[in-house]
């Protein structure tokens, strides 16, 4: 009897959509696109703003427009994803123990929101009127 | 009991005489009570002797049967007929090469589970008659959860990682070097760092999570590699900011 395994090709470009949870995975990895780009805009903001007044207000002006707009709404979208699938993931990177007891997922992943949320609350503070 | 007629879609592969698999469909009389592992033992026993496919325990505890069942890693034992529809297709475990039928060739994965020293690494030689080996609760609960892992290759299977680089050490066998290098009896750490903190080691996962999701018993292989990389991390600042303690 003579062995003669058989390899099953695996595509190297479209391997991800073989399962939902491949996708869901590529659409975490790529939200870092937009969560860059994102960053990229900050910097650009806080370099007009160092300009003067006439220029960060002329920089404001352009997000406003419909590619800005819809760059926001688009980098928002992605950022939540980005957010709440690390956050979902973080009991097993860092699982924590009281004793013999390990504290639960739901509470590790709880005190994320409820960080994201304190934070939140603090930049609102301080970027109100 | 409830009977019910399921078409199963097996995929076939005799090395002697086919060029390549190809799917043969197999009517089963079900009873709703049944596992798959059930179903395709009635198709070895009354329809077709030739199928070939490995199991032994039937109840989740040896990790032989694991099979794609309509495209997921599972074992055949632990599947319940009455979750699924009419039509079923099997297939042998993605990510591996097909010996035969539903046979695959884990020669691969044997031989990554060996590199990562997959025993006790002792500190020194203790002859038996000073006793056992003392471990509080704590310590036990550090790694207990990764003892329960049963090599039955799920996690392989689910990995696309694995599935794209083949020198990619795997999950199950870097849950396990986990649970060694957490266990208080063994000091073999820095004698696995070689495999597991290689390239081909963690930082070839990107942390998909598809190992842990399949796990049958909750190792979560995902979890273990993140950690590891953690501390290993750790250990590579703590030599280069505190080069006297190397």
């Amino acid at each position: 009897m003579s062995r003669r395994p058989y390899v099953r090709e695996v595509s190297r470009s479209w391997w991800w959509l073989n399962q939902r949870r491949y996708v869901g995975y590529m659409i975490r990895e790529l939200s870092c696109v937009f969560i860059g780009a994102y960053t990229a805009v900050i910097v650009v903001s806080l370099m007009r703003l160092s300009q003067g007044q006439a220029a960060y207000e002329g920089f404001l002006d352009a997000l406003w427009g419909p590619v800005g707009l819809a760059f926001h709404i688009v980098a928002f979208v992605f950022a939540l994803y980005h957010t709440t699938t690390w956050f979902n993931v973080t009991p097993k990177a860092m699982p924590l123990r009281l004793g013999e007891r390990r504290v639960p997922g739901g509470a590790i992943i709880g005190a994320h929101y409820a960080g994201w949320l304190a934070v939140s609350a603090v930049v609102l503070f301080l970027a109100g009127d | 009991m409830n009977k019910r007629d399921i078409e199963f879609e097996i995929l076939r592969y005799n090395p002697e005489t086919d060029e390549k698999p190809s799917f043969q469909t197999y009517r089963v009389p079900c009873q709703e009570d049944w596992v798959i592992l059930d179903a395709i033992n009635y198709v070895k026993d009354e329809i077709d002797r030739t199928l070939s496919y490995r199991w032994s325990c039937h109840m989740a505890v040896c990790g032989s049967c694991g099979m794609m069942i309509n495209g997921e890693p599972t074992l055949s034992c632990k599947s319940f007929l009455r979750d699924h529809p009419d039509r079923i297709r099997i297939e042998p475990l993605s990510n591996f090469p097909i010996e035969r039928d539903l046979i695959t060739v884990m020669d691969d994965f044997m031989e990554k589970l060996g590199s990562v020293k997959p025993y006790i690494v002792p500190n020194e030689d203790r002859p038996v008659d000073e006793g056992e080996h003392r471990q509080t609760p704590a310590q036990l609960a550090d790694f207990k959860q990764y003892t329960a892992c049963i090599n039955c290759l799920l996690c392989y299977a689910a990995c696309p990682q694995y599935a794209l680089n083949e020198d990619f050490v795997g999950p199950g066998a870097l849950a396990l070097a986990h649970r060694y290098n957490l266990d208080s009896r063994d000091v073999g750490r820095e004698a696995r760092a070689d495999v597991v903190a290689s390239n081909a080691g963690i930082w070839e996962c990107s942390f998909v999570g598809a190992c842990s999701q399949v796990c049958p018993h909750d190792v979560d292989p995902a979890g273990a590699i993140q950690q590891t990389k953690i501390a290993s991390t750790v250990d590579y600042f703590k030599a280069l900011l505190m080069p006297w303690r190397n």
